[in-house]
């Protein structure tokens, strides 16, 4: 091993597993995520007591009810793990910063397998009362809070949610590259398409161009099919060093090269280029990492929380040209299935279900070990996917990821 | 017709760095802290200059023109009693790089186009004085 050798190559993902997954399931968090956990380790060929860290995104006390499931603590105890590194925490490269985490605790020897989870209940926290803009439940006793922070710079005027910040994104590519609704769309029907062969899927409805068209808007150009549907999931993997691989029950998932620059302002609404923002760091940083070109990779899983970030992703990844995506994506085949980047295979988070990251990783490895089913990807020659691209997050907030099958 | 905002206006809290921002327009003014050495304008508003780290920060008026960066108009309810209206991203005439999220008005969103012209108004909501924008030269 050369001493430049990126340090997250030592790592593989050699178990994943998933809950139940759906709308308000009514059930725990860490019950789910205990669901998730048991069977990423049994997928691994391991027993808890092979476990030695463990980590989560976004830890402790972040965010609205049902976001950001149960804390490293309880897990660990729960499950009566012994650490020698537990981590969890929701700053860094978006969701997949506890995967990263992990991957760079076992290239430094921390530890030797890390379990690794996401869990939301958003579903079943918002209830019947609908999704809540970020700030905007407003209340609590005592009179109407103020807000401090970023917040403060956008609550004031209505712009409450991360929909009313992304489409600003979507507008400003309408005026430079001329994004139209029409191709924005192809990202939620193609994300429905797949979804309708994944029967974890939330969304499995068959859904047309007329219909995306006809859908309420939430934020313009954004209607309601360009927003992901709050679910109830966990997702979870073990990340073991790569050393384990040859001797784990199915195909390892190598972790290649990671992207984690923010060069730009940290800001929703400071950043430089209001077109890209953080996913063109992210994705550059990852790129300075491998030999690796956009060319090689065999299936693409981009965060699409809205559908604009998987245009701001296959952009920034290097897909396809600087405003190109919508031309690209057009009329639908480069991203299907049998097109030359088939992309989020599983239904994405638009259809699948707002797993917030993990449930596009986990797509990854499926892919990767062949196991994809109705939706497995077979790449001219007939060949299953050997390199697979992630990525987590939108506006200042982005992480990526190559995997491989085999170490490479 | 579309509001020139929410059915209600949550709101910043005062504190020591952020006070003169949002009571700035309580005598029809904007203003940004600029460094005294180098000329940046720094928003939001930091100890030191974050380009040459000086920390002779003051806030300084500016003239309240500004460019449409990016802009949409919210339809879903988010807070209760609002009809629609337009948010606005629009950066500053002095400095490309200061930014405000806001609110636009005096304009129906058909008339709305990415890269206008725009000038500050004030909202006063309590103690707070809220920078709004309409089209240079007033309502459409």
């Amino acid at each position: 091993m050369s001493p430049e050798e990126p340090l997250e190559r030592r790592a593989a993902i050699t178990g994943i597993g998933q809950s139940a997954i759906g709308r308000r399931l009514g059930r725990s968090e860490l019950d789910l995520t205990i669901d998730a956990c048991l069977a990423a380790v049994a997928d691994a060929g391991l027993t808890r007591d092979d476990i030695d860290g463990l980590a989560t995104y976004p830890g402790m006390g972040v965010g609205t009810p049902g976001f950001a499931g149960p804390t490293t603590p309880e897990v660990q105890d729960a499950l009566r793990l012994s650490l020698d590194w537990h981590d969890g925490g929701g700053e860094g490269p978006g969701q997949m910063r506890a995967l990263i985490a992990a991957c760079l605790a076992v290239g430094a020897g921390l530890a030797r397998h890390v379990l690794v989870y996401r869990t939301v209940t958003e579903s079943t926290a918002q209830g019947d009362g609908g999704r809540q803009g970020i700030g905007g439940a407003g209340g609590g006793s005592g009179g109407v809070p103020r807000f401090s922070g970023f917040l403060q710079w956008t609550l004031p005027f209505g712009a409450v949610s991360a929909v009313n910040w992304l489409a600003q994104v979507a507008d400003r590519r309408v005026h430079e590259f001329g994004l139209t609704r029409e191709q924005l769309g192809q990202i939620a029907i193609n994300g429905r398409r797949n979804a309708a062969r994944n029967p974890a899927a939330v969304y499995r409805d068959p859904m047309d161009l007329d219909d995306y068209l006809a859908a309420r808007m939430i934020s313009t150009p954004l209607c309601l099919f360009d927003c992901d549907a709050p679910a109830d999931g966990s997702t979870a993997f073990v990340v073991s060093h790569r050393d384990y691989a040859a001797d784990a029950p199915r195909p390892a998932c190598h972790v290649h090269a990671v992207g984690t620059a923010l060069r730009g302002r940290p800001s929703w609404d400071q950043f430089d280029d209001m077109t890209t923002m953080a996913a063109r760091d992210a994705a550059a940083s990852m790129w300075e990492r491998t030999e690796l070109t956009p060319a090689d990779v065999d299936v693409a899983q981009l965060y699409d929380g809205f559908s604009i970030l998987a245009m701001v992703w296959l952009e920034a990844l290097g897909f396809c040209g600087r405003g190109e995506s919508g031309p690209y994506v057009a009329d639908g085949s480069a991203i299907a299935l049998d097109g030359v980047l088939p992309l989020n295979t599983a239904g994405g988070q638009l259809s699948g279900g707002r797993l917030h990251g993990f449930g596009l990783i986990h797509e990854a490895c499926v892919q990767l070990r062949g196991e994809g089913g109705d939706r497995q990807v077979v790449r001219p020659g007939g060949r299953t996917p050997e390199v697979a691209a992630v990525a987590n997050g939108g506006g200042p907030i982005a992480g990526s990821l190559l995997l491989t099958r085999g170490a490479g | 017709m579309t509001a020139d905002g929410p059915a209600f206006r949550l709101l910043p809290r005062l504190e020591p760095d952020n006070e003169f921002f949002w009571t700035s327009g309580a005598d029809g003014r904007l203003r940004f802290l600029r460094c005294a050495d180098c000329g940046h304008y720094c928003h939001p508003p930091y100890p030191r200059c974050p380009v040459c780290l000086s920390a002779h920060m003051a806030p300084e008026p500016v003239s309240g023109r500004a460019t449409l960066v990016a802009h949409t108009v919210n339809v879903h309810g988010w807070i209760p009693g609002s009809e629609p209206y337009i948010i606005g991203l629009v950066a500053i005439a002095e400095q490309e790089s200061v930014r405000l999220t806001t609110n636009l008005v005096g304009v129906e969103p058909g008339d709305v186009r990415t890269g206008m012209e725009l000038e500050v108004v004030f909202e006063q909501a309590d103690d707070v004085w809220l920078p709004l924008f309409r089209p240079v030269g007033g309502a459409s």
